[in-house]
């Protein structure tokens, strides 16, 4: 049996009252999980685009793509993982600042290039983007401890090139 | 331009869907659609006693016709009654469309009298499902129901109808859609040319063949390609439970059922296999036993119409995405042209072997002296006495397997039954929307004193509107298939599996206005059925044959073993 891996599935979707529960529902009816999930109108407005992140070996994730297929409102679904992709994540974190840890978390944030969006005498909230691992590794730097709240967007993911998911 | 309310539409979209007859129970948020179902007569509505038997009717008609079943129920309780019955089409694939009613758009989310939450119980048994908010659209949403219920792999579609959606002094125009295109909805039409070539190939190279198809050649209306296919190639042929009637039970090449109840020459010869031909069937774990040890010499063609049942729990090496029927058809033109022929003389030997396996068990069962029959004969005594033509429902348990080794179908659209759900109750309601649709043809439903007991307040709906269906019941005093499970694997302690205080259910269906023959002897069995289907031929029997409790359902697979692993009776195994 080949390796778990964490895949992006792409999905657009009928902007229509009750798709996303089904796209919910059926991760939860068939035992898969859900890392992350991320989910807007785009341009055209009878249209959701959604992004999924979820781990899995490849018969499993082959299964996951192809049952959500089935539903009806499920338009057009990429697994952007099969190809060259750019993923990212926003995260905004409030961390404890005081004395000489508010110089140095700056500089780490200068070195993720993100940015302080808020400050009070005890606490900065960094604003940061980039891949999931990146906004890991942030953490890692500051130092779990000081970390008081964190939040995230999920991923976000487009093919790279030519290739579009569109109607 | 005429107008009409949204009550009057959805009757009038339900006419132009042609649409027969409803099943259904009103209720508060249905009444302004009851009311315009009175004011037509094109459109019939039948009156059940519970709401989920309505959605099994639906169900008999729609296996026995292709067609979608139609259920009308009230909100709240209306609707949460039907669940069974939904789950029940929808493990198998049939098509359905479930008008429920909602209170109205104001009230909902304010937990209102009657109100539940429809759509989302539904949610996870449902093929799709709409909810109405303008009037205006319930014809192009009817018509988008049947469309997606009937087409692709097929399935229940639900329908959440507010009552403000239907008040009769708010008219609308009328415009049913003459044709249904759903932008994210286009089930595939053909199979790959590419794949179907691979098949083809692998055909012409094989040495030990089968055929194995499911309920998805009886979907696809493509038994006859389906005995074209056999009549070229001359392999053996196993059916699920589900796919009995596709290919002639009574053929030299039909080895009977396959699975977890299925003959020992099917299960062994599938066991044995180099090459599978899958066509409308999924694999399900009734029919693999142990994934990990089913056929190991097997290349697999898996011919499919939900490419999400390819490769599921069994990969497939050729993968065929497409329905069933236009992908036999193309793979006959190809294995027609093709200059290559199959390896006869390996089919040969293969047949050999497989006839040599055939008397080993012989689906034989020793009947008992003193005159308490055994379920099977039985059977085999209605097969007779309906000349293997009746449409046969089944109830779940025992006397479900009995009917499907013992009744041998030539037919598609005859053996009616829940096979995935295994949902007790089915078969009486199936039965009566079949014998409404089919009023020539005999129609008996084989059941048990547990099951029929589960919707046998139908009997007055069979009064009511004179539904002449015949009830066959193997009555072995208790929950047969459980106590089988526990003599085999509890040490025969029969938790909750015996029936204690039956109703004597001669008297129950004469008080119901029908005829009840009870049947203790086997020399009382010829007559019992000759005044079953003659001298009652108009009239609802209920046929209450006692039987050996005692009986096992053979063969039956060893759990966790493989294909060929089988108990064969009560001490032998393979
Ligand atoms: C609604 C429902 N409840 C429970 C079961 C589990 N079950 C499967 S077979 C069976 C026994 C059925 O008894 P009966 O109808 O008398 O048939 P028999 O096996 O005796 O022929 C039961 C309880 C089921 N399949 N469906
Ligand atoms: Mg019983």
């Amino acid at each position: 049996m080949s390796q778990s891996q964490r895949h992006i599935i792409s999905i657009l979707l009928e902007n229509e009252p009750g798709a996303l529960s089904r796209v919910v529902g059926l991760f939860a009816q068939r035992g898969y999980n859900i890392e992350t999930l991320t989910v807007a109108p785009t341009e055209d407005e009878t249209l959701s685009r959604l992004t999924m992140t979820t781990i899995g070996n490849e018969s499993k994730v082959e299964q996951i793509t192809k049952q959500l297929n089935r539903l009806i409102e499920v338009v057009k679904l990429v697994n952007l993982t099969e190809g060259p992709h750019i993923e990212r994540e926003l995260m905004l974190i409030k961390v404890k600042a005081v004395g000489a840890q508010r110089a140095e978390i700056k500089r780490t944030a200068d070195v993720f290039r993100g940015q302080v969006v808020d400050i009070s005498s005890s606490v900065y909230t960094v604003q940061l983007t980039g891949t999931s691992d990146k906004l890991a590794a942030f953490i890692e730097a500051i130092g779990p401890s000081c970390v008081l709240e964190t939040v995230r967007t999920g991923v976000s993911g487009i093919s790279r090139g030519e290739k579009v998911l569109s109607l | 331009m005429e107008l009409l309310s949204g009550g009057d539409m959805l009757v009038r979209a339900l006419h132009d869907s042609g649409v027969e007859y409803i099943y259904g129970y009103p209720g508060g948020s249905l009444l302004h659609v009851y009311d315009a179902v009175y004011k037509q007569s094109h459109v019939k509505h039948v009156l059940v006693r519970h709401e989920q038997a309505a959605a099994h009717m639906a169900d008999g008609f729609a296996r026995a016709t292709g067609k979608a079943g139609v259920v009308m129920v009230t909100s709240g309780p209306g609707a949460t009654n039907t669940v069974t019955g939904i789950a029940t089409a929808q493990t198998d694939s049939i098509p359905m469309v479930v008008i429920c009613g909602q209170v109205p758009s104001h009230l909902i989310g304010d937990d209102a009298f009657q109100e539940t939450d429809m759509l989302g119980i539904a949610r996870p048994i449902v093929k799709h499902s709409f909810r109405v908010t303008d009037p205006v659209d319930i014809p192009e949403i009817i018509a988008k129901a049947f469309h997606i219920a009937e087409t692709g792999r097929p399935g229940p579609v639900v329908i959440d109808l507010p009552k403000d959606m239907t008040m009769p002094n708010e008219r609308f125009e009328y415009n049913y859609p003459k044709k249904v295109k759903i932008r994210s909805y286009s089930p595939p039409q053909r199979g790959h040319s590419g794949q179907i070539k691979k098949a083809v190939d692998m055909i012409f190279e094989a040495k030990r063949p089968i055929i194995y198809t499911g309920g998805g050649v009886v979907l696809d209306k493509s038994s006859d390609k389906l005995r074209e296919l056999v009549d070229e190639l001359g392999f053996p042929v196993t059916n699920t439970l589900m796919g009995l009637g596709a290919f002639p039970g009574t053929d030299e090449r039909f080895l009977g059922m396959l699975g977890m109840h299925g003959t020992y020459e099917a299960n062994v010869t599938m066991h044995h296999a180099d090459l599978i031909i899958a066509i409308g069937a999924r694999f399900d774990d009734r029919v693999t036993n142990a994934t990990g040890k089913f056929c190991p010499d097997a290349k697999i063609i898996h011919i499919d119409i939900d490419p999400s049942s390819i490769s599921k729990t069994i990969t497939a090496d050729v993968p065929i995405v497409g329905p069933v029927g236009s992908v036999l058809d193309d793979m006959l033109a190809l294995i027609r042209s093709s200059d290559e022929t199959i390896d006869a003389e390996a089919l040969a030997s293969w047949w050999k072997r497989i006839n040599d396996w055939r008397p080993r068990h012989g689906m034989r069962y020793d009947k008992n002296e003193d005159g308490l029959m055994k379920p099977q004969e039985v059977i085999e005594a209605m097969y007779e006495a309906t000349e293997g033509k009746a449409y046969v429902t089944s109830d779940v348990g025992q006397h479900q397997m009995f009917a499907a080794q013992y009744y041998k179908f030539d037919d598609p659209n005859k053996w009616i039954n829940s096979g995935g759900l295994g949902t007790m109750g089915f078969g009486f309601p199936a039965a009566m929307g079949i014998k409404m649709n089919f009023p020539e043809d005999k129609v008996v439903c084989v059941t048990g004193e547990g099951s029929i007991q589960m919707n046998i307040q139908e009997l007055s709906t069979c009064l009511q509107y004179g539904i002449p269906v015949k009830i066959l019941c193997l009555n072995n005093g208790s929950l047969g298939m459980v106590r089988q499970w526990q003599d085999m694997n509890y040490e025969g302690r029969h938790s909750s599996s015996y029936m204690e205080s039956l109703p004597d259910f001669v008297k129950l269906v004469e008080a119901y206005g029908h005829v009840g023959i009870r049947v203790t002897n086997r020399d009382e069995l010829p007559q019992a059925l000759e005044d079953t289907f003659n001298k009652y031929n108009d009239r609802l029997v209920f046929l209450d044959v006692k039987v050996d409790e005692k009986e096992h359902v053979y063969p039956m697979q060893v759990p966790l073993g493989s294909m060929r692993d089988m108990w064969l009776n009560k001490t032998e195994r393979t």
